[in-house]
């Protein structure tokens, strides 16, 4: 604890001590003195920031100069514009870097003028990471700092989705060192941590079905403040958006079970990178189970499994055969659509037993069932009545065209009948002029 | 047996002292249809006047439920259509007969056109007869709407957008027709308020008028048989024809049962003003040449805007035919006038491809 807080205070005398430096205001006019020379260096190294800022940096569309990060004077036209006297520092060092960008984006005041929504604790947050632990602990110089994801020269908003931290490019960005097991050999951590991300349901969500709410790295470990969350407040973090899952988890006899085991509560079950998307196969005590990994068939557990399986799937079963009587009669042209409407009732009453899964108990899973079962038997019965009407329908028309051909029969009768009596008696040829 | 004649004697007499029975017995016996080998025709117009007494009864059925608020409108079609004791007929054959009249109300407008039965002295049955046309286009473009679905509020709000490029009046006509900016519940309501009072009222009074004008001319024989010597044999009114249209109003209730029951008039989605309009919105298929068309008139002819050209092109072709009896100067004197047959064989054509093409081609071509 002690010393967490003499780097926060001294990062604050940092802070105070970079405050010197010409305020980010003042910085104006934009550097080209700066690309004027870098350009002509004929170094690649030098002249790749002077041509990347201008047209692809927020900072530089917001109106920042070179000299608002590396100091120095704009507007000196030789060398001497790089005089540290005039605040010049060069490129950062490492070490140096959150108190660099922290001099702005630290100052909520001076952050209004240009995002007042913007947060401004990033560099507390990472004070708190495993990114600046390491760095401030250890001086690792392998470790992530600013410019690891939001590499310097070409920073975008996360809304710009050709900026590395847009959601769809989180994964790659943290994956760019996490997925490299030879720069990761060191820390001695798996690394298919992206491989396996992009297996998962989570990635599906968000790249095929394009819901950027769906969660990449950062939602689970934080951005800044990225660590790896820990056994006890697994269950937390998936609950920000699983909340019911993780409200009955919580009061389950598994949380207190898993907390003793050390199991990782949601994880253990659904795993971490790699979360696929659920079924129902996964419960019960059959081969493909994740209760079976603990439980055997014949235990409480595992008996309330196989319970829980069968309510489950008599549900499903009941559900989808209204749908597909409701199908049969809607596709036979029947108006059914408030009974398919009414059947979504069972639908909703299946997502929520398979929620009450998580409360590991035959009679949560019950409650909830039984009301689908209700539903589906309704809509069911409705299916019947259409179809049945469906028969009605069609014997009648059936009686009803036996009638009118009848009746057509006996009036083409008649009619020969009136044409071979030679018809009334004007005649055939009466000389009528009509027109 | 001689108690009940001769209280039918009386009654006859009764009736015959206060309505003039007999006077209208010898109207009946009078009536001649002329027998050529064009009568077929002459079915028609009797075949569409069937299927809108058709119309008005299952019509008065479908008020007794229907509610005309964009709140109410698809909810009680369809409570009519799952919980009403043949609720489900009566609206799918109110559909099924609107679109089976309006297909008998062409065939009967181009039997009339091309065997020239405009001519003198019937341009006022002519002018009745085009004053229906426009008030069953009336009918199914407001009907249309008032289920309140999907597909009929696009339709609608496609529809009622075409009148509003009209110069000068166009905007006003557009209000007017929606009572606002937007298809709304007010429009639903205008609708439904032109549908069931405004339409049957005027339809009554023509209808009136050109069954009236039909009995008093009898019927047209084409010029080409009586300039052949034909048409001279004729058949009495009653019963000979009448039993004869009989046997066709049977034979179209047969084909209006099998179409209620076995292919229903669907109900769809209801309309949701704010979701984005879907693929493919059609029209009804009787303004589907005029849709059609509108889409494939380039953005520009001559400087004017496509669709004004094409909307202000329609209202000239309806003139024209709605004033042909005077145009079609040769058939007035008695003589062949191949030029306006082929006119007429000419808008049948176009009507037919061009819906054919509404109905095959890519709704975004």
């Amino acid at each position: 604890m002690m010393r967490a807080a003499g780097f926060v205070a001294a990062m604050w005398v940092a802070l105070l001590f970079v405050s010197a430096w010409p305020s980010p205001a003042a910085a104006e006019p934009r550097g080209e003195g700066c690309v004027t020379c870098h350009l002509e260096t004929g170094d690649d190294r030098l002249e790749k920031p002077a041509k990347e800022f201008g047209k692809e940096d927020i900072h530089a569309a917001k109106g920042f100069g070179c000299t608002a990060c590396h100091g120095g004077d704009a507007r000196a036209a030789g060398m001497e514009a790089m005089d540290p006297a005039k605040g010049y520092i060069g490129k950062p060092e490492r070490a140096q870097l959150t108190q660099v960008c922290g001099r702005c984006h630290s100052d909520a005041r001076f952050m209004k003028q240009y995002n007042p929504s913007l947060r401004v604790d990033q560099v507390a947050e990472y004070v708190t990471s495993v990114h600046g632990r390491r760095l401030r602990e250890q001086a690792d110089p392998k470790v992530a700092t600013c410019v690891s994801c939001h590499p310097a020269h070409a920073i975008k908003p996360p809304s710009d989705p050709r900026s590395s931290v847009h959601p769809l490019r989180v994964a790659d960005t943290c994956g760019r060192c996490h997925g490299d097991a030879k720069y990761m050999e060191p820390y001695k951590i798996p690394t298919d941590q992206l491989q396996k991300y992009k297996q998962s349901v989570h990635w599906k969500t968000m790249s095929v079905k394009g819901d950027l709410s769906a969660p990449t790295c950062n939602d689970c470990h934080g951005n800044h403040g990225a660590a790896p969350p820990g056994v006890s407040w697994v269950g937390n973090v998936c609950g920000q958006c699983h909340t019911v899952n993780q409200e009955f988890f919580a009061k389950s006899v598994h949380a207190k079970a898993f907390t003793q085991m050390g199991v990782p509560g949601c994880a253990a079950c659904h795993n971490n990178h790699e979360i696929r998307e659920t079924s129902d196969a996964m419960l019960g005590t059959g081969q493909a189970t994740v209760c079976a990994g603990c439980h055997a068939a014949s235990d409480k557990g595992g008996k309330a499994a196989t319970d829980m399986r069968g309510l489950i799937d008599g549900l499903r079963g009941e559900s989808d055969k209204a749908r597909a009587i409701l199908l049969q009669a809607e596709r036979a042209g029947m108006e059914v659509s408030q009974a398919q409407f009414d059947l979504n009732g069972a639908k909703d009453a299946l997502v929520k037993a398979r929620a009450a899964v998580h409360t590991f108990t035959v009679q949560g899973v019950k409650k909830e069932v039984e009301v689908g079962l209700t539903i589906s038997e309704k809509a069911y019965a409705r299916g019947v009545r259409a179809l049945d009407e469906l028969q009605f329908r069609r014997k009648g028309l059936a009686i009803s065209l036996v009638i009118i051909l009848a009746l057509i029969a006996a009036l083409v009768l008649t009619i020969r009948q009136l044409d071979r009596r030679g018809g009334a008696p004007q005649g055939k040829t009466q000389e009528t002029r009509h027109g | 047996m001689a108690a009940p004649d001769s209280r039918r004697g009386r009654l006859r007499t009764w009736l015959d002292e206060r309505v003039d029975l007999a006077a209208l017995e010898k109207l009946a016996k009078k009536k001649e249809i002329p027998v050529h080998r064009h009568t077929v025709w002459y079915y028609f117009g009797g075949m569409t006047l069937f299927l809108l007494m058709v119309q008005v009864a299952t019509g008065i059925l479908l008020l007794l439920y229907y509610r005309p608020s964009a709140e109410e409108a698809y909810e009680s079609v369809q409570f009519l259509m799952t919980e009403v004791q043949f609720g489900w007929l009566v609206r799918s054959i109110h559909s099924w007969a609107a679109n089976l009249m309006m297909f008998t109300l062409f065939v009967h407008l181009f039997s009339v056109l091309l065997l020239k039965a405009y001519r003198p002295p019937r341009e006022v049955t002519w002018f009745s007869g085009m004053a229906l046309l426009a008030l069953a286009l009336g009918f199914g473009f407001t009907g249309y709407l008032l289920p309140w679905n999907v597909l009929s509020y696009f339709a609608t709000q496609v529809g009622t957008e075409i009148p509003g490029v009209i110069p000068l009046v166009g905007p006003f006509l557009r209000r007017l027709l929606r009572g606002g900016d937007e298809v709304t519940g007010a429009t639903l309501t205008r609708f439904y308020g032109i549908h069931v009072a405004i339409l049957p009222a005027l339809t009554v009074l023509l209808l009136g008028l050109h069954l009236f004008l039909v009995q008093k001319h009898g019927m047209s024989i084409p010029p080409g048989v009586e300039r052949r010597g034909g048409g001279r044999r004729t058949m009495p009114f009653l019963p000979h024809f009448l039993l004869r249209d009989l046997v066709g109003w049977l034979s179209a209730l047969a084909i209006l049962a099998a179409l209620a029951a076995y292919l229903p008039w669907e109900l769809g989605q209801k309309a949701d003003p704010f979701a984005s309009a879907p693929a493919g919105i059609k029209p009804e298929w009787y303004f589907m040449f005029m849709f059609q068309t509108l889409k494939y008139l380039p953005s520009y002819i001559l400087g004017i805007e496509g669709e004004i050209v094409g909307v202000v092109g329609f209202g000239l072709g309806g003139l024209f035919l709605l004033l042909i009896p005077f145009l079609d100067r040769q058939t007035a004197r008695g003589q062949p006038s191949r030029l306006f047959t082929w006119i007429g064989i000419v808008i049948i054509i176009y009507m037919i491809v061009l819906t054919y093409l509404g109905y095959a081609v890519s709704p975004t071509k």
